[in-house]
């Protein structure tokens, strides 16, 4: 009896302390969310880095070819969803899609490099940026076929 | 020495103006070269990181040249040094020390009837990168390394009990960069252990009459990017303790470095050294100013 008072009391307080934890971490994304200007603004930042990669000799050839305006599309919903923005990735999967691109580690800090200077330009904050980037760091052995 | 400081401050000029006219340095992340410690290699200060010197990525060569000077109570340590890293998996560097004995002249003048006024040492560096990547591996980025010293003169060294002239110490280093770990900032932590016979660096010699074989040493640091471009951080280095002559601390440092872009790093600290060879408490300011290619 005694016990199963402790549990009536104590299932509620977990169940209470999880829906907590998931209500900060969505506050948390959301706010990540925000701080990216939102869809709009998230756009923008996919927008400048395409320009930038077009320049960028050292992986302009990898997306050469490639149809612009769905994989601004894509990346934008990608970017939206990942930092916790009310959107969905429909492209394909990271190994997928680059299963065959055979990326350097060259290419991907070049990349890297890209977005944050995409983000810097378009004035998101540090800490911001790098919670994106956090986000974005697990996509790597997909992205370099690891 | 003064000529080869004049010759590498000249180059570092050169570098950094036609650095200026062709942008291609390596392809790595802003800092993740590290800065050059005071044995030549990319790490802090006063320790080695497993981060490879210069922005060479997989596919690509690059290089480093560091002037870098420490000044405490009663010495001065200047060095010189370059490197080069090939497919951020080799690195390979060359540094010279100067240490400027100031007060000790006396001490070695009365005591041991020495009349230099100055150490010198070469140190040669190896350094590969055995596995992982600081920013993108979940475990880190992982090296091994070597530093070959020798003392360019070992009348000192000798006379205060050291037992050799040259020595090399063994190290494996780990870095991994914590994204958006402090209040969203990106938090570097490295630790090294290094098999080491060197007193005070090697610049005292190696070996002596209270120890005379390899020691473990732990070196660790942690550093906060407050931006991109600034790098604030602390660093700690145990020692040996080989000579009966004199007693050898601990170094520690707390240091700030400033990266405008791939091609430059200034680097600032304030140095606690400890009792280096009879001469108590030795704090001071370093200063490193470094060029990337």
């Amino acid at each position: 009896m005694k016990h199963s008072v402790i549990i009536l009391v104590l299932l509620p307080l977990l169940a209470l302390s999880g829906c907590q934890a998931m209500v900060e971490t969505n506050q948390q994304n959301s706010a990540l969310y925000q701080q990216l200007g939102e869809r709009s603004g998230i756009a923008d930042i996919v927008e400048d880095l395409l320009y930038r990669i077009v320049e960028d000799e050292r992986i302009n050839d990898q997306f050469r070819g490639i149809d612009v305006r769905q994989f601004h599309t894509n990346l934008t919903d990608q970017l939206c969803e990942l930092s916790g923005g009310p959107c969905t990735y429909s492209g394909r999967g990271m190994r997928e899609s680059h299963a065959d691109m055979n990326v350097t580690d060259t290419q991907f800090n070049a990349l890297a490099e890209n977005l944050i200077l995409a983000m810097e330009e378009n004035g998101i904050p540090t800490g911001a940026q790098n919670q994106l980037i956090k986000k974005l760091v697990p996509l790597y052995p997909q992205i370099r076929n690891l | 020495m003064t000529c080869m400081a004049r010759v590498f401050s000249t180059g570092l000029l050169a570098l950094l103006i036609s650095a200026n006219l062709s942008a291609d340095t390596g392809s790595r992340l802003w800092a993740t070269g590290g800065v050059t410690s005071v044995e030549g290699g990319a790490g802090g200060g006063l320790s080695p990181w497993a981060l490879l010197g210069g922005y060479a990525s997989d596919e690509e060569w690059g290089g480093t040249l560091t002037l870098s000077r420490a000044e405490t109570d009663d010495y001065t340590l200047s060095v010189v040094g370059a490197g080069v890293t090939w497919n951020n998996r080799v690195e390979l560097t060359l540094a010279r020390q100067t240490l400027d004995l100031d007060s000790l002249v006396f001490t070695l003048k009365n005591g041991f009837g020495l009349e230099e006024d100055e150490l010198v040492q070469d140190v040669f560096g190896l350094k590969v990168r055995l596995a992982g990547d600081a920013l993108y591996s979940p475990w880190g980025q992982w090296s091994a390394g070597l530093l070959h010293k020798r003392n360019r003169e070992f009348t000192v060294p000798d006379a205060i009990g050291a037992e050799d002239d040259s020595g090399t110490d063994v190290y494996v280093s780990g870095s991994k960069l914590f994204f958006a770990a402090v209040m969203d900032r990106n938090l570097l932590v490295n630790a090294t252990v290094r098999g080491t016979k060197a007193n005070q660096g090697g610049l005292l010699g190696f070996g002596g009459d209270r120890n005379d074989s390899y020691e473990a040493m732990f070196e660790g640091s942690v550093g906060l990017f407050v931006t991109r471009q600034w790098l604030v951080g602390t660093e700690y280095r145990q020692k040996p303790d080989n000579l009966g002559f004199a007693t050898e601390d601990d170094w520690w440092d707390v240091f700030v470095a400033w990266v405008p872009d791939r091609r430059l790093s200034v680097t600032a600290a304030l140095v606690n050294l400890g009792d280096v060879a009879t001469l108590e408490d030795q704090r001071g300011a370093y200063l490193s100013l470094q060029a990337s290619f």
